[in-house]
């Protein structure tokens, strides 16, 4: 009875009321919906239209409820941090919890919120803006959302169950190795980044092949509009950066579970090694995220201007440039290793070199915007807000890369100021003009202008007030990562100016879950499917996009596919034929599910839980390999019937 | 009511690969998968890196100068390298069309993976047993997990290409199982390469 005692305090996480508190949530939440989804008899249709769902459309839907969550975690971490630092000699969380909330913060932010995020805009634009069906492998990509759900859900029991990782979102050894840390914290760290990890290189992957195959006919790539350049560029980077991801995520694992020796401070092992691979992943995935944002502003810069895009060649020719020089600026994140003079040399020129292109874009979105018909939609406001902050996060990049100078605000605050800036600035901003932009198409109605506007400001007010004091802080000495600081260092009131900024966007964020709520019941509907007047081929289909997408396959003749066939007018006539779709399938969900059992048991050492887990992940796999009955074809009565309604 | 695809076969004629729809959908799953190889390149070339790094740090403990027994390594590269071979003929024999000896060639495909596999497990278990383990050294550490992440891959090629086996077996050759057998053989012979520079990097550079 008092070993089932034991191991019951050290499985769940005891002591901190906060986490009672979780406790009590999840418990209530999951109650909540299984009541709800027994009482009105949803389990059927929960599982036969989303559980096993193959379509981009839907799998976009689930990527971008995924990632709202994520962002309300990560941001509850923020907040919560804020609070910790407000004023000097806080008492609010316990040091180890506040290591733990900073390292979840940034990997849920990372990895969590921001990746699903793009996916959710990768699989609600890119098929219907190359004028295709779907993706180039439907059931990959369902394996691939349930591989990135299943890997976050591994990551967020942790705070309740064995204990979340507290070595940073980086996780460097050795102070994430097993010497300094025995717990599991940083196995649920590894296994969860390493499961949701193949899933992005999946969709990398995916939409590469799609990008490249599955256009419609008569769209040459100089014909692609920008937003799926960008994701082109983005899954070229996912592609080369996430298999050293892999690789030091499995080495460090592999020196925790097996008692190697890469990267310990016994037996020759050398922790160095692991932050360059680390970071041959971590500077690119700056890239991959932001990139995509970049095709967002481009599409929506020229649609509320009226206005072709300003520089189309130069624009595909920076973001190239970007996924190329992207690899040549890791090291940029730890000048001071000791590399010497000229390594450090090398990636400082390189990290100032890709803010040419960059800068390149900015000039070319002014001048797209430059004598056009603006409209100041919610989307263009996140676009032209994001266009002074970026510029300052640009900015405060180059400062940080002079070496020299890196050593005096290296793990600073001025880092954190710098990064955030960047990340909400060019992220943050691009992926919710993206969601506010393409909501009509995904849901069928626009969201409230009226709230957009309230959270927006929110949002832009709470970003300056929060990150701004932080750049002075960096130069005043305050570390990164740091849990509390003495009264008299003159830091306490710039901290209480950001932890206010925190909680004004934190308000920022909750009048958008409310615009969302409200804009279901009152949101404008979008009968036309166009209602911004778009370019693109997206817009020429009905809101939300039918199962097949296109009725018949668009024939393309340039840039703006769709703003061209408007000038023409043609309603061509063209023959429907049947359509060829992808059956759902439950194995991408079953086989995720082993995959969290296979990573839940090595969180724990428990070998036994592992080998069955992999099993049965192995034999999901060879069920589909024996399943040739994979698709169907819609026929031309169901097409016509769908369309005419 | 939807369609089966043998039904709008029947009625419309095999669209699966010539409507001007559809996409040639085995052809962009080679593609796929050439894009796969492409990161898998990239998985190995961090795992040589951090083997060269770490090959000298060898802790006090035996280097692969006193470890490896080329014989061996020698019979375990010419049973990979003549299993890369048979599985060409195999592909040979599949566009000729003949189901028996494209199985035939790929089963002897696999018996060689086995032996190749057999003779590196044996290998792993003589130096453990002379206690040279994963724990002992870095150099030991990155050896084991270079060579052993080869050596899953194989092991993971062969339980693909029983599975094709028993598939060829099934439906013969048509344009589904054709894609498989070659992306398996596509992948045996990136094994076969990632072994060659392998066997230079590893074991020759390690008894020079």
């Amino acid at each position: 009875m008092s070993s089932i005692k034991d191991f019951a305090s050290h499985f769940f996480v005891t002591g901190d009321p906060l986490i009672y508190g979780s406790d009590v949530a999840i418990v209530l939440v999951s109650l909540a919906i299984i009541f709800v989804l027994t009482y009105f008899k949803k389990w059927g249709w929960l599982w036969r239209e989303w559980l096993t769902t193959v379509d981009h459309k839907k799998i976009a839907i689930m990527y971008l409820i995924a990632s709202l969550l994520m962002l309300l975690r990560g941001g509850i971490d923020a907040i919560l941090m804020r609070i910790q630092l407000a004023f000097p000699n806080m008492h609010f969380l316990q040091s180890e919890h506040y290591n733990e909330i900073f390292t979840t913060h940034g990997t849920i932010m990372i990895l969590f919120m921001a990746m699903p995020f793009m996916f959710a805009l990768y699989n609600a634009v890119v098929p219907l803006q190359i004028g295709a069906r779907d993706v180039a492998f439907p059931y990959l990509n369902a394996v691939s959302f349930w591989l990135f759900f299943f890997g976050a859900l591994l990551l967020n029991i942790s705070f309740v169950i064995g204990g979340s990782p507290n070595a940073g979102w980086t996780a460097y050894p050795p102070l994430s190795g097993l010497e300094f840390n025995p717990g599991p914290g940083e196995n649920f760290y590894l296994l969860a980044l390493s499961i949701s990890g193949i899933g992005s290189l999946a969709t990398g992957i995916n939409f590469l092949v799609t990008i490249l195959k599955m256009r419609a006919p008569g769209m040459k790539l100089m014909d692609m509009p920008l937003f799926t350049w960008s994701v082109l560029a983005s899954c070229v980077i996912i592609i080369f950066a996430f298999p050293p991801l892999t690789v030091a995520l499995a080495l460090l694992l592999i020196d925790r579970l097996l008692g190697a020796h890469f990267f310990t401070m016994a037996a020759g092992g050398n922790p160095m090694m692991y932050i360059n691979l680390f970071w041959i992943w971590g500077h690119p995935e700056v890239y991959i995220v932001l990139l995509p944002a970049f095709g967002v502003y481009s599409e929506v810069v020229s649609t509320f201007s009226k206005k072709k895009i300003f520089g189309y060649k130069s624009m595909v020719a920076s973001m190239m440039i970007i996924s190329v020089v992207s690899y040549f600026t890791w090291l940029h994140h730890f000048f001071t290793m000791g590399a010497g003079a000229d390594v450090n040399t090398f990636f400082a020129i390189a990290t100032m070199l890709i803010g040419i292109p960059t800068g390149v874009k900015i000039f070319n979105w002014i001048f797209t915007m430059f004598r056009g018909r603006i409209r100041l939609t919610q989307a263009m406001l996140w676009t032209i807000a994001f266009i002074p902050c970026f510029a300052i996060g640009g900015a405060t990049g180059v400062m940080l890369a002079i070496a020299p100078a890196d050593y005096q605000y290296h793990n600073s605050y001025f880092l954190i100021g710098h990064f955030h800036q960047a990340l909400i600035g060019g992220v943050v901003f691009g992926y919710l003009a993206g969601l506010y932009y393409w909501w009509p198409k995904m849901f069928g109605f626009k969201l409230d202008e009226r709230l957009g506007v309230w959270a927006f400001w929110f949002w832009q007010i709470g970003f300056y007030v929060c990150f701004m004091p932080q750049y002075a802080l960096g130069f005043m000495g305050m570390t990164r990562r740091i849990y509390t600081y003495p009264d008299g260092l003159g830091w306490g009131s710039l901290n209480l100016v950001s932890t206010v900024g925190a909680f004004l966007m934190g308000v920022g964020f909750i009048i958008q879950v409310w615009q969302i709520l409200y804009s279901i019941k009152y949101g404008e509907r979008d009968v036309t499917g166009d209602p911004w007047d778009g370019r693109t081929l997206e817009w020429s289909i009905p809101s939300p996009a039918p199962l097949y997408n296109f009725a018949v396959i668009p024939h393309v003749k340039g840039m703006d596919a769709w703003w061209m066939m408007k000038q023409e007018m043609k309603e061509k006539p063209a023959q429907i034929k049947p359509i060829h779709m992808p059956k759902n399938s439950g194995i991408p969900f079953i086989m995720s599910v082993f995959f969290f059992i296979a990573g839940f048991g090595l969180t724990f050492h428990w070998f036994w839980m592992g080998g069955f887990g992999l099993l049965g992940v192995a034999v999901c796999m060879f069920i589909r390999s024996f399943d040739y009955d994979t698709d169907y074809y819609i026929t031309v009565d169901e097409i016509k019937r769908a369309e005419a309604s | 009511m939807s369609m089966t695809v043998n039904e709008v076969v029947s009625r419309f004629g095999d669209r699966r690969l010539h409507d001007d729809h559809d996409h040639d959908q085995e052809g962009m799953k080679i593609l796929g998968f050439w894009i796969f190889l492409v990161s898998d390149c990239l998985l190995f070339a961090s795992l040589f890196a951090t083997f060269l790094v770490l090959r000298t740090h060898i802790a006090g403990g035996p280097s692969g100068k006193e470890l490896f027994e080329m014989p061996g390594v020698t019979a375990e590269t010419f049973a990979l390298l003549t299993s890369s071979f048979t599985s060409g003929l195999a592909v040979m024999e599949m566009r000729r069309g003949n189901v028996k000896r494209l199985i035939g060639w790929l089963i002897v495909t696999a018996l060689l993976g086995l032996v190749f596999v057999g003779l590196e497990i044996d290998e792993f278990v003589k130096m453990v047993s002379e206690g040279a383990t994963i724990q002992h050294s870095a150099f030991l550490s990155a050896f084991f997990t270079l060579v052993g992440t080869h050596g899953c891959h194989v092991t993971l090629g062969l339980f693909w290409m029983t599975a094709i086996m028993f598939q060829l077996a099934r439906y013969g050759i048509n344009a589904v199982t054709q894609r498989k057998v070659f992306i398996a053989c596509l992948y045996w012979h990136f094994l076969d390469v990632v072994w060659v520079f392998l066997f230079t990097v590893v074991y020759l550079m390690g008894v020079m």
